[in-house]
């Protein structure tokens, strides 16, 4: 396995590589919606702030529509696509034969998309992918809902059927965008050569700003073949699209003031903060306050998990401290986080004390679910700075509540239910001790990618987040499948950084083509398998409420180890190693860890009984979170 | 449930009402009335929506709308203060000994006849939607051969018009 190959070579030798500064160190770099404040209609339209400098470009060129797809790309400051050709779209891929721009030929389109979603959320930055018109359209559509849920910056481009066959079932012809309708922030069927670079602006620009999301762009193959000239930049015409960045004054003393009144305050902190790169702002609120935090699935990492005022994860399988703390609170301050039903447990039982403040770039968030007595529309950095300094203010005229009997209730649920698991009765290995070792040998600065399922709740467990941008998962739509492709886009936007992907032997078998292409593009990727042999969120569910009737969640990846992972990676160009009992583990992750040069693959074959602990069942109060296995947590003495 | 008119200003683009009408149908409310078309500025279109529902839900589709890129303003219009008409079109059987009484009708509702046939007429009327039910119930005896409806139009009363404000004005 000699690398790199041939193929990385070739790209090596002409990719211009993005200053380094921005992806690793998110809260300096400028968020990539600031740059959105002049939402207007006649705005020039900036590179996605964090990308390189803008290629220089001649003001005008005679080329083809493609040709203007292509220096429109590169104009936007993108250095990398992920895509795969095909007959529509084909006319593209002649120009970005020779372009800056990277392209990187995935295996299949879903995994061109969850890549694209993948670099997106390790940098900061918008992801590509492209693919072509019918079948390759389609099979972004996940990729898509799945960017689309947990607000991701996308740009997908489709090749569509030439203009005079759209609407005649052409040979691979499907309405993507109106498929597509629900599930992005706007989508685009070009009609004409000359509007492609104002389209791709504009595509940009709202994939990037307000609350970000994906942006579909359907090129019909007749306009990508056309003669057109190219001029830069074009003029964005969006004037029904004005995100409300800066929060309203006085929401903003109003919140202060609450959270200098309340005896039970929790911060409950969502994906938007991490979004935003309101992180290090973060900090510095909870430190002023004193107020306990709970990041949710989608922030992990957007305040440390080691701090004093971390309570941990809230919901359905959260910490009982955060589920306690959110439940029991009389003030829950909301911060880029949408109240989703795996927070909430059973809503009208929610945290039935709690006066909510609610902030959030997107109004129709604020309500939705829970009634906002305090509504704050606006860009989580400006709304926690803005808080600072209202909270400070709040506290030179009035001294703020004692905090000390809540924190004493909080550190007694802390100490009585910490996070934990048995070790498996029958001898297996156990996953979250795989899962544990993992997090402390990589360590807090490699990026951890969960596919869906149990293990994706105990890397969210086990895994300790210090940093913004070392998590990434499919929170909102669960897309098994998602952990091997978007590591791979992870580790192209940040090369220097480990990337592991946490992911389940079902999970695995969803995506795992895009090793091959790692491999080849030189994307050393490492991969833990937590093997199984089953599908274990839904055995677990079998277990618990099915009556142990197992039906269909036999993978059978270890009773007669088909596929075999350790072969299977190999065959794909990868290494392959396999650990069976703990006293390897330590050896096999180092092992991994020492492989630079190529992907890894670890088949870490565990017990198939573990199971996620806590856990609120769907559609229960939180008061009912099980800390284990028939064992509720005792509140009562803590009462308040 | 109640009665909501919504008028809703869009970019006069390919597709838009197709974004709009998703909004509603995935909540599973059904549009009672919808009536589109070009406002004052070729660029803007106005769709104006009536549709029964709770308030917070209907809320919710308001802020979602209000997302769509294409939708430029939302304003709900009170009934108290707005004027609300639709158009009727209404294919009557009047022979020879109908005919005169089916006029009167036609003169007592303000309506006009716009085409004539040996044994039909067709009657053009605009009103609220509670006058020409009033209109259909008095021809009905007649017989009614074929009608169209179009959805409400709805206009604020006042001077003041929605569609001032700087995104909306003619490019």
């Amino acid at each position: 396995m000699t690398r790199p190959t041939p193929e990385t070579l070739a790209h090596t030798a002409r990719r211009a590589r993005p200053g380094a500064g921005a992806a690793g160190d998110p809260d300096h770099a400028p968020a990539p919606r600031a740059g959105a404040a002049p939402a207007a209609s006649r705005a020039v339209p900036a590179a996605p702030e964090g990308a390189p400098t803008p290629v220089r470009q001649p003001a005008t060129a005679q080329v083809s529509g493609a040709g203007s797809l292509v220096r429109s790309l590169e104009a936007l400051g993108v250095d990398v696509v992920f895509g795969i050709p095909g007959g529509a779209i084909l006319p593209a891929y002649d120009p970005l034969y020779d372009s800056t721009v990277r392209h990187i030929l995935v295996r299949h389109e879903q995994g061109a998309g969850h890549a694209a979603t993948g670099y997106a959320q390790a940098t900061g930055r918008v992801g590509v992918c492209i693919a072509t018109s019918g079948p390759g359209a389609t099979n972004l559509v996940t990729p898509i809902a799945d960017a689309f849920m947990d607000s991701v910056p996308m740009v997908a481009i489709t090749g569509q059927v030439a203009r005079p066959m759209i609407g005649t079932d052409a040979f691979q012809e499907a309405d993507i965008q109106g498929i597509t309708l629900p599930i992005t922030k706007h989508n685009f069927l070009v009609q004409t050569a000359e509007e492609i670079p104002q389209v791709l602006a504009e595509a940009f620009h709202l994939a990037s700003t307000g609350r970000p999301g994906p942006v579909l762009v359907d090129i019909p193959k007749d306009v990508l073949q056309a003669e057109v000239t190219f001029s830069w930049p074009p003029t964005l015409e969006l004037p029904g699209y004005r995100p409300t960045l800066h929060p309203h004054g006085k929401q903003i003393r109003e919140a202060a003031r609450l959270m200098s009144a309340a005896r039970r305050p929790v911060l409950y902190v969502g994906g938007g903060v991490l979004k935003a790169g309101a992180t290090e702002g973060l900090r510095r609120l909870a430190e002023l306050t004193g107020i306990p935090v709970v990041t949710t699935l989608m922030a992990l990492g957007a305040f440390p998990d080691s701090h004093r005022q971390h309570l941990g994860m809230p919901g359905m399988h959260g910490t009982v401290a955060a589920v306690y703390g959110l439940q029991k609170a009389d003030l829950i301050v909301a911060l880029g986080a949408r109240f989703d039903d795996r927070v909430t447990g059973k809503l009208d039982s929610f945290a039935p004390d709690a006066t909510v403040v609610h902030a959030d770039i997107d109004p129709a968030e604020i309500g939705k679910n829970r009634h906002a007595d305090v509504p704050i529309v606006g860009d989580a950095r400006h709304v926690i700075d803005e808080l600072i300094a209202a909270v400070t203010a709040e506290r030179a005229a009035h001294p703020a509540t004692d905090l000390a009997d809540w924190w004493t209730q909080l550190d007694d649920l802390r100490e009585r239910y910490p996070l934990g698991y048995e070790e498996p009765a029958d001898g297996t290995l156990s996953p979250q001790y795989v899962i544990k070792r993992l997090g402390e040998i990589a360590g807090p600065d490699t990026i951890y990618v969960a596919g869906v399922g149990q293990h994706q709740m105990w890397a969210s467990q086990f895994i300790s987040y210090e940093k913004p941008q070392t998590w990434l998962n499919s929170g909102g739509l669960g897309t098994m499948g998602y952990a091997v492709p978007a590591a791979m886009g992870a580790k192209v936007g940040r090369p220097d950084t480990t990337v592991w992907a946490v992911d389940g032997d079902g999970c695995f078998q969803m995506t795992n083509q895009e090793l091959a292409t790692c491999a080849l593009e030189g994307i050393p990727i490492k991969v833990a398998v937590i093997n199984n042999g089953n599908l274990g969120m839904v055995r677990q569910w079998q277990t618990l409420f099915y009556g142990e009737r197992y039906s269909n969640t036999e993978l059978g990846t270890h009773k007669h180890r088909i596929p075999d992972f350790v072969k299977l990676a190999e065959a794909l160009g990868c290494v392959g190693l396999r650990c069976e009992n703990a006293a390897d583990v330590d050896k096999t992750i180092e092992a991994a860890m020492a492989i630079t040069d190529a992907p890894v693959v670890i088949d870490f074959t565990v017990g198939k009984d573990a199971m996620v602990w806590p856990m609120v069942a769907a559609g229960t109060s939180n008061d009912e979170i099980m800390f284990a296995r028939g064992v509720r947590p005792d509140f009562d003495e803590n009462d308040v | 449930m109640t009665l909501h008119t919504l008028s809703v200003l869009v970019e006069n683009k390919p597709g838009v009402l197709a974004r709009v009408s998703g909004l509603f149908s995935r909540r599973g409310f059904n549009i009672d009335s919808l009536a589109v078309g070009e406002t004052e500025n070729p660029d803007v279109s106005r769709i104006t929506i009536v549709v029964n529902a709770e308030s917070s839900p209907l809320e919710q589709v308001t802020k979602q709308l209000n997302k769509l890129v294409n939708v430029l303003k939302i304003v709900e219009l009170d009934p108290q203060v707005s004027v609300a008409r639709e158009l009727l079109l209404v294919k009557v059987r009047a022979d020879r000994a109908a005919r005169a009484q089916v006029l009167e009708t036609v003169g007592l509702f303000r309506a006009r006849v716009v085409d004539v046939a040996p044994d039909t007429l067709t009657i053009e009327a605009t009103g609220t939607p509670d006058k020409l039910d009033a209109l259909l119930r008095d021809l009905e005896p007649f017989g009614i051969k074929e009608m169209v409806q179009s959805g409400t139009v709805a206009i604020g009363r006042g001077s003041r018009a929605i569609t001032a404000g700087p995104a909306l004005r003619a490019a």
